[in-house]
Order: C-alpha cells, then sequence, then structure tokens
C-alpha cells in the first residue's frame, strides 16, 4: 500500500469485500458511545450481512456479494439522482 | 522448549538418538520412500524435529545441531519425499490464470473448487467437546507458533508485499501487547478447555497427516526458493479463516463452554482474518506479482497445497470420528533406557 501520511486514516474499499481504515481513528455510534477495537486496522461490513456489524466477518463470501473497489458510475439516465 | 518426542519409525530412531547427543554425530540414515508421503508418522515426526531446530528446538538438545550438515542433509532428503508427494497430489491440478490485479480471483477459484469436508461445519453443528477437544491438541501444533512459519519470508520481500506481510504479521503477534499475540489468545482457549498449554505438550500423540499441515509451512517458509508458495499459503490461510473461527466459537457456545478465555481466540480470528484475507490475497499475493510475475505460480501451487493437505487432515479426523474413534495417534510407550 502507499500514500499513508500517518495524520489521516486510509480507507478502502477491497474488490467484493469490507471496507478497510487504516491510520488513526475513531470509531463511534451515533450516541457518540466508541466502538472499540484491538486492531489498528479494520475491516468494516459493506454487505450488509455480517453478524457482527459494523466489523466484517467474512459472510460476504457465503453470499457471493460482489463490489468493485473503485468508485461505482452514476446511473447514465440520472433518474436516480432527482430531487423527490 | 519441549521435550523431545518418542521415534516412531527408524528414521526418527536414528535422528532423535542422535540430537540426543553432541552435534556431528548423526550416522547414515537409511531412508525409503513411504506408503503416504503426506501422512506418515516417521517421516513427518522426523522433519517436524528436524524444523523445530529451527524455531524453539528441544530441552537437552545442542542448540548447533540446528546447523549441523548432517542433520541437513537428512532434512533435505526427507523434504524432497515429501515435495515430491505433493507434485504427485497436485497432478492433473490446471491452475487457474492470474496476473498482480485477478491474484485474489485465482485464489478465490481454488477455495471454490475445494471439495473437501468441513471440519468446522462438523464441531459447529455436532461435534462433541472430546472432538473439540482434539481439534484443539492437534491445532497446537501451529497454534502455539502460529504466525511464525510465514514470517520466515520477510526478509526475502520488499516494497508493496513486505508491507502488507507485515500488517498481516502485526496483528497476528498482538500489535505489540503479549497478551494479545494469537498463539498466547491459542494458549489460553488451551487452558480454558482443559488441555497442556506447554509447546510441545502433544507431539507424541499427533498423527503424521497433522505434522504434515505444520511441515509444508516450514517447508515454504524456511526455503527462499518458496517465497512465493509461503505467500499463496498465507493468503489462502487468511482466506479460509474468517467463517470456520466462527463456527468454532458457535462449537463452544453451543457445548457449554462459556469461559471467555475459550472463545477469544477463535472470536478474534472471525474479525482480524476478514481483516487479513484482503490485505494478504490484494496486497501480499497480487503485490508480489505486480514485482514478479513468476511468482504467480508458486503462489497459487502454495493455495492449492494447503488445500491439499488440510483436506486430507479433515478427512482423517472425521473418518476417525465416525468410526467412534479417537483422531489421536496412540500414545507411544518409552522404551525403558
Amino acid at each position: 500500500m502507499s500514500g499513508g501520511d500517518g495524520q489521516t486514516a486510509r480507507i478502502t474499499p477491497y474488490r467484493d469485500g469490507p471496507i478497510l481504515v487504516r491510520g488513526p481513528f475513531t470509531l463511534i455510534d451515533q450516541d457518540g458511545n466508541e466502538i472499540e477495537t484491538h486492531q489498528k486496522t479494520i475491516a468494516l461490513c459493506r454487505c450488509g450481512r455480517s453478524a457482527r456489524k459494523p466489523f466484517c466477518d467474512g459472510t460476504h463470501k457465503a453470499t457471493g456479494w460482489r463490489a468493485d473497489s473503485g468508485a461505482q458510475q452514476r446511473p447514465a439516465t440520472g433518474r436516480f439522482l432527482r430531487e423527490v | 522448549m519441549s521435550r523431545l518426542p518418542v521415534p516412531r519409525g527408524p528414521v526418527s530412531e536414528v535422528l532423535l538418538t542422535a540430537l540426543a547427543g553432541a552435534p556431528g554425530s548423526l550416522p547414515p540414515v537409511a531412508v525409503t520412500a513411504p506408503g503416504d508421503p503426506l501422512a506418515d508418522d516417521d517421516l513427518h515426526l522426523s522433519l517436524y524435529v528436524l524444523y523445530e531446530l529451527h524455531y524453539r528446538g528441544f530441552d537437552g538438545v545442542d542448540d548447533r545441531w540446528e546447523w549441523d550438515p548432517d542433520a541437513l542433509a537428512l532434512r533435505a532428503r526427507l523434504e524432497a519425499i515429501f515435495e515430491d508427494g505433493l507434485d504427485g497430489a497436485l497432478r492433473g491440478w490446471a491452475p487457474p490464470a492470474a496476473d498482480g490485479a485477478t491474484m485474489d480471483l485465482a485464489l478465490r477459484a481454488i477455495i471454490d473448487a475445494d471439495d473437501g469436508p468441513s471440519l468446522a461445519r462438523h464441531l459447529e453443528v455436532a461435534g462433541s467437546l472430546e472432538q473439540f477437544r482434539e481439534f484443539a491438541m492437534h491445532r497446537s501444533a501451529y497454534q502455539l507458533k502460529e504466525a511464525d512459519p510465514h514470517s520466515w519470508a520477510l526478509p526475502r520481500l520488499w516494497g508493496r508485499p513486505k508491507a502488507a506481510m507485515v500488517e498481516v504479521q502485526t496483528d497476528e503477534y498482538g500489535g505489540g501487547d503479549a497478551a494479545r499475540i494469537h498463539a498466547q489468545l491459542f494458549a489460553d482457549a488451551m487452558d480454558a478447555l482443559g488441555l497442556d498449554r506447554t509447546y510441545g505438550a502433544y507431539l507424541d500423540v499427533l498423527p503424521g497427516i497433522t505434522l504434515a499441515t505444520v511441515n509444508l509451512m516450514s517447508l515454504f517458509g524456511l526455503h527462499r526458493r518458496h517465497r512465493a508458495r509461503i505467500v499463496g499459503h498465507l493468503a489462502l490461510f487468511e482466506m479460509t479463516s474468517s467463517i470456520p473461527n466462527r463456527r468454532y466459537a458457535t462449537a463452544l457456545r453451543r457445548l457449554g463452554v462459556d469461559d471467555s478465555r475459550a472463545t477469544e481466540f477463535f472470536d478474534e480470528h472471525v474479525t482480524a482474518d476478514a481483516v487479513h484475507e484482503n490485505i494478504a490475497a490484494i496486497d501480499l499475493a497480487g503485490g508480489l506479482v505486480e514485482q514478479d510475475p513468476a511468482a504467480a505460480a508458486g503462489i497459487l501451487y502454495g493455495a492449492r497445497a494447503l488445500v491439499e493437505v488440510e483436506a486430507r487432515w479433515a478427512a482423517h479426523l472425521l473418518g476417525r470420528w465416525d468410526a467412534g474413534r479417537s483422531s489421536l495417534a496412540a500414545a507411544p510407550t518409552e522404551v525403558a533406557a
């Protein structure tokens, strides 16, 4: 891996897998409580099927969930982006 | 350190007798090809002992045996038999096509093609506590030195794959906290299961088919020519770890073992290996092939060899349990001196 300056977190979606967070970060829930982790690098669930959310537990492999690492292209028609 | 095991055949007999004496005293040893080079007790106990000289050694064994030329020569002959056995077992296997950008997909294809029995699934839904304890005894041969065989590769890597392996191994070694070293967590789990946590305590009752799973890592880890194979082994190991470990943790809770020291090792591996598997497949294995395209074949071989040896080991355990028997080797009787 490259590009880390040690000052900010690096957040990487991995192909067909979770989002890895490296570097200085604090994980807090919506009420401001810290979610404890003793790992320097964590994997956050991206498929929605983990039994250990917000962490990945590998379930995406069993369900055959797929996603690219890079950003998804916006739908060409723009229909889904219309203001309600 | 641990004490030397009891011999289990003509090669280990000569070897273990010699190791109790001074380096330079290993007599010529007749080595014949065993029936099953991936499971033979004499072969794999001898190899395990010779490799252990590079890890922690044994009580009462001179440390200089590690680099004794005759011991190394014997090790090379035994390794050649083991490697021929691996080649034979993998004959006919066609590695998936892969380059640096698709190594993770190729490794996944190897996993998808694995039709070996699921030990984790059996323990999760049906296994007894006694079977779980046997499973832990088998695994102690590796888990009490977890990550060490792969760490041999570190000086043989540089750049992106080196950083990736360090990132994984740092976590395996507790991230600076000795109590969180994974081998330590496993020792704690053994305690909680009423097992002996002493390094090497169960060596005498582990069959060759179990020792082969650890010898595979030592073989790939100790030889620079196999650096791609040990990388592939680690990548596949991590990629097939999080879901089975969740099953093992579920098994313990189903069996009424709620001591957190027993479950912590398996719980830790669910989330830890969900991190490691991505780093190992993409940054480590993929990163190595980006640097060295020729490494792809070795990575896939190391991964496939792991699947092969693990499947045989799992089939052994399940077969013995199906027959209502113990999966451990019969405890040897010491020959009176």
